[in-house]
């Protein structure tokens, strides 16, 4: 905190929000966004949105589990990017309860997924006919 | 000894001054809280459709695939449409910090463009699959397609009847404080879509049609 004040700067006064890094974020409008903010969310979200199209269109790998491996990476990144550029998330708006609640989601989801894809791949598993050779002695 | 004297003259003007924030913008935040709590379900039912379709996704049943049924010409157009309407909106919302009603409407009208655009393709996608014998009773692949996707449009169409109600509010009682809270809620609303879609056109679509 005293930092910011010892800033030539910010003696100033109060400068317009976003274009000065993290000086001023601590202004409650800091988090509505600015020209600056969306357009370069935009332009992220278009490059992460070409790349993989072009990655799967392109049949740039031949192996599609690099490719899958290599998409979900980017949808990771550019979710990332809409949350911080759209959304305007970060751990200040609203006094952190936001963000809170998107830890929160976030750990349910994992839990969710990850859950639900490893009980029914080895429910898959067992059930493949091949596995279960006592099938005909059963009564 | 004068530098000490700025200082704290200073920090008393930066404490009080974030004082009246926080009182100015608390009932909006209230809201705004509750909101965002209201999209986090909302994540948790599109993670369930997800799980779903992930478990789902590869049982063919001996009908028609992925790589076979979509378009991705097609979903490249609706994601861009999407990711435009983001971005329409976003210019919304600026204009409406400058207190600009007429551009912020135009700014809307364009968005529920883009948006009814992104319907209207998905309509059409539903419909093509469907005569091709590929409707959701197909098999628990398509099933599971429908569902999620489905959701996701139905979603989008209430987002839009949100803001063209919003637009006659807008038009009827002007940027009053009631309807900048409204805005903000629906541009969460309206990028949280957006977010889930990258979620959609990277799992069910790219994915799928991977050999």
């Amino acid at each position: 905190m005293s930092d910011h004040h010892q800033h030539p700067a910010h003696a100033a006064g109060d400068e317009h929000d976003g274009h000065h890094g993290g000086h001023d974020d601590h202004h409650a409008h800091a988090d509505h966004g600015s020209l600056k903010s969306y357009m370069t969310g935009f332009l992220l979200a278009i490059i992460l949105t070409v790349i993989p199209f072009w990655l799967v269109m392109g049949k740039v790998f031949d192996k599609s589990s690099t490719t899958g491996l290599i998409l979900l990476g980017f949808a990771a990144v550019q979710i990332v990017v809409h949350m911080v550029y759209f959304l305007h998330m970060n751990t200040r708006s609203e006094g952190g309860w936001s963000m809170l609640a998107l830890i929160f989601t976030v750990m349910l989801v994992v839990i969710m997924l990850s859950g639900s894809l490893w009980v029914m791949y080895h429910l898959n598993h067992n059930m493949m006919p091949g596995m279960m050779p006592d099938m005909h002695n059963m009564p | 000894m004068s530098k000490t004297i700025t200082f704290t003259n200073e920090a008393v003007s930066a404490v009080s001054s974030s004082r009246y924030h926080v009182r100015e913008h608390h009932p909006e935040n209230g809201t705004l809280l509750g909101f965002w709590l209201y999209l986090m379900s909302d994540c948790l039912i599109f993670a369930c459709l997800f799980a779903t379709y992930a478990v789902l996704g590869r049982n063919y049943a001996a009908g028609p695939t992925g790589a076979e049924l979509f378009d991705l010409p097609l979903v490249a157009l609706n994601t861009s449409l999407l990711l435009l309407s983001s971005i329409t909106y976003g210019f919304a919302m600026l204009e409406m910090q400058r207190q600009r009603l007429r551009s912020t409407l135009i700014w809307l009208a364009v968005t529920g463009l883009f948006g009814a655009c992104f319907i209207g393709i998905e309509l059409y996608e539903f419909a093509h699959l469907i005569h091709e014998g590929a409707g959701p009773q197909r098999s628990g692949f398509l099933t599971s397609f429908f569902a999620l996707v489905g959701t996701h449009g139905l979603h989008v169409s209430f987002g839009i009847v949100w803001l063209v109600t919003l637009m006659f509010q807008l038009g009827r009682h002007g940027l009053s404080s009631e309807n900048r809270r409204r805005l903000m809620c629906l541009s969460m609303f309206w990028h949280f879509l957006d977010l889930v879609w990258i979620g959609v056109f990277t799992f069910v679509y790219l994915m799928g049609v991977l050999p």
